[in-house]
């Protein structure tokens, strides 16, 4: 077959042929893959709940409930086991060296920090990246078991207990931030729960 | 040219990223680690093959005057395809991937392939050519990707060798990517002159 000629003609029909088959073709595929990514996004999100808050029986992503503090919103996925609660999942995030970090916690009933999981960040590798294991049981800025209501969490170059990571301070602080924030969130939404809005026992 | 030298040409004489120097953006971009530089690698040489199969199966039906937009069109469209399905399947390597997937679209060795090689032979072939450098430029990736990982925090492939405290952070950082890929294409040019 010979090649077509620049003619107008050829040139519209030619590119908006290829144009329509190509959008046909992402339709397909988009509508083919729209069911595996929301199931891919949803066990993501379930496996870092079933980490943070370990040993419940109910489904918290889809109790998820929204609380407001100071003008922003979180969520908080509830953890019960055979209908007692036993803690909770938060989703905070505040701004850290190279834009917004997101952590998911997992508090028990009385606040302590049970473990973390780092949703979502773009710190530098190598640097501030290490937030995902740095604040973990037993590493060097280990903040599991501890009560931001308690003592709010800061770094010890604020005066505070947790090591900061070595060349991050900023994301450290950030890190922190988002924690004690979701601490905020989940004592305000337990304090609203208790003051009459829902039945007492 | 039978499709076996094709394919060899795109791996060392024609190397995109050691001898072309072709597509530096993802190059220096990705490649903090061995398994990251691969994962790009593999992703452009997928889209690579598929778009050089089409273009070159299309050619005839393309005016010269339009053939870059169509190109375009038709690279966007596997790139856009490589990210769904990637969000479904594999979506760890999409969560250290995902902002450079999109970029492929406007990485330069697609189009310059595009240009160079499918559009003046026969699909079978372009798809030779399109593994080829597709395996280049991994190989190319992986190798940087692998030295700085392991220049800079003693690991390789998530695998310690040697203790982290011993690593030269500057290496998984912007500008480790730009001196490693210096001695990376001094070396190669070194050796393709003996």
């Amino acid at each position: 077959m010979k090649k077509l000629e620049s003619s107008l003609k050829n040139m519209v029909l030619s590119l908006t042929g290829f144009s329509i088959l190509a959008g046909g073709l992402l339709g397909w595929v988009n509508a083919a893959t729209a069911e595996p990514i929301a199931q891919a996004n949803a066990n993501a999100l379930s496996d870092a709940i079933a980490k943070v808050v370990p040993g419940f029986d109910n489904n918290p992503s889809e109790e998820a409930e929204n609380v407001e503090v100071n003008g922003t919103t979180y969520k908080i996925y509830p953890a019960t086991q055979g209908g007692k609660a036993i803690g909770a999942a938060v989703e905070a995030s505040a701004n850290g060296f190279g834009g917004a970090l997101t952590v998911l916690v997992g508090f028990d009933t009385e606040g302590n920090i049970i473990d973390y999981s780092l949703l979502s960040h773009t710190e530098t590798p190598g640097l501030g990246s290490k937030a995902a294991d740095w604040f973990k049981k037993g590493a060097k800025g280990d903040i599991t078991g501890k009560n931001p209501g308690e003592k709010t969490l800061s770094v010890t170059k604020d005066g505070g207990e947790i090591d900061a990571i070595t060349a991050s301070t900023i994301t450290s602080r950030a890190f922190l931030q988002a924690v004690n924030n979701a601490y905020a969130a989940y004592m305000n939404k337990q304090v609203d729960s208790t003051s009459g809005a829902s039945p007492q026992y | 040219m039978n499709n076996f030298k094709i394919l060899i040409n795109g791996i060392v004489k024609e190397n995109p990223t050691f001898v072309l120097l072709l597509g530096m953006c993802p190059t220096l971009g990705t490649t903090s680690s061995a398994i990251n530089g691969m994962g790009m690698g593999l992703a452009t040489m997928f889209v690579l093959i598929c778009s050089n199969f089409a273009i070159s199966a299309i050619k005839n039906l393309v005016p010269d005057m339009v053939r870059i937009p169509i190109f375009v069109v038709v690279i966007a469209s596997f790139v856009t395809i490589l990210q769904m399905l990637m969000q479904a399947y594999v979506p760890s390597l999409y969560a250290t991937l995902g902002l450079f997937i999109p970029l492929i679209v406007v990485n330069c060795i697609l189009l310059g392939r595009a240009e160079a090689f499918a559009c003046k032979n026969s699909p079978i072939a372009s798809l030779f050519d399109g593994l080829g450098i597709g395996l280049g430029f991994t190989i190319a990736l992986t190798l940087l990707g692998g030295i700085r990982e392991f220049l800079g925090t003693g690991k390789l492939f998530n695998i310690t060798i040697m203790p982290e405290q011993y690593g030269m952070l500057v290496f998984v950082l912007a500008p480790g990517a730009f001196i490693a890929l210096g001695y990376l294409i001094a070396i190669v040019n070194r050796f393709k002159k003996a």
